[in-house]
């Protein structure tokens, strides 16, 4: 028996990549809800220190950084939906590449909305 | 350090089998709610105010959190999408960690660090205090303050 996995030349298709980026976005959100659960827990502490966390994610990287972020929860949010419907849905698995393209479809109109929103934000006044 | 790869088929205590079906079953339950309720949480905070997050502020929160309704959103939202996120993170460790010790010792941390940040999360929502802005009246002058 390997003590490790050995290389393997397997190359999933979309529904590999859509696992991996599920994963990838879900870890993100994870350490993102940490953080975000502690710099909302300062209103408790004084009006000073919430207002000065808030501070940093008013500057121009944090904003462009959320646009990820909110990139990554649609993602995630959308596409579990779609494993959702895999598992339950009796022609989910049949479906499951289109299904993929719809998560794309939605993502990308959704973010079509955001994004110019958040740079106005960002770079505006 | 050899790995022992069980049998797929191998029965498992009932108990265990019941534990993560009920996770299971959980995630997609959670999942389904997040979607809603984090686009809500979005557009309230962040996309709807006039000027996006700059508009974030100890006040906004006291505003929001006069109405019970948001307080009960924000402890829901709180609850389902850490121990949402904790499982995910719990089913990361099971499938990366090849060393029982490790794989436990990171299982135990990632429920001791959701523990933690539920209590805390769900006090500083419960017992927030918008009196402690001694201006607190220019934005809720509505609002009684003892003392
Ligand atoms: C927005 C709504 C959400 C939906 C519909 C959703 C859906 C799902 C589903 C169905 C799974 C299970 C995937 C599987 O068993 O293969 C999952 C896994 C996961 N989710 Fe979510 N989720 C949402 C929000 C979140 C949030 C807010 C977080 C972080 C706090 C998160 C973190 C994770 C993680 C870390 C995993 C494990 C990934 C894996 O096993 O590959 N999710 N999600």
């Amino acid at each position: 028996m390997p003590t490790r996995p050995a290389g393997t030349l397997y190359r999933g298709k979309l529904g590999m990549w859509s696992w991996v980026l599920h994963r990838i976005t879900g870890v993100g959100i994870y350490f993102f809800l940490l953080v975000h659960i502690l710099d909302t827990a300062l209103v408790r502490v004084s009006p000073e220190a919430y207002n000065s966390v808030m501070a940093t994610y008013k500057t121009t990287i944090i904003g462009l950084a959320e646009i990820g972020l909110v990139g990554a929860i649609l993602f995630h949010a959308f596409n579990g939906i779609r494993v959702t419907l895999i598992d339950f849905w009796s022609k989910g698995s049949k479906y499951q590449n289109q299904m993929f393209w719809v998560v794309l479809a939605i993502w990308v109109v959704l973010m079509a909305a955001w994004v110019p929103r958040q740079l106005m934000h960002t770079f505006g006044a | 350090m050899a790995v022992i790869i069980e049998q797929p088929n191998a029965p498992r205590s009932r108990k265990g089998a019941q534990w993560e079906k009920r996770a299971w079953i959980f995630m997609r339950v959670s999942g389904i709610i997040l979607v809603g309720m984090i686009i809500g949480h979005l557009m309230v905070n962040l996309v709807l105010p006039e000027r996006g997050v700059k508009s974030i502020d100890f006040a906004f929160v006291a505003g929001k959190w006069a109405s019970p309704f948001w307080q009960v959103y924000d402890g829901i939202l709180l609850w389902l999408a850490l121990i949402h996120g904790t499982n995910g993170m719990r089913t990361l460790v099971n499938d990366y960690t090849e060393r029982e010790w490790l794989r436990k010792a990171l299982n135990i941390t990632l429920w001791v660090v959701a523990g933690a940040l539920l209590l805390l999360g769900t006090l500083v929502i419960t017992t927030f205090d918008p009196c402690i802005d001694p201006n607190v009246h220019e934005y809720l002058p509505e609002l009684v303050c003892k003392g």
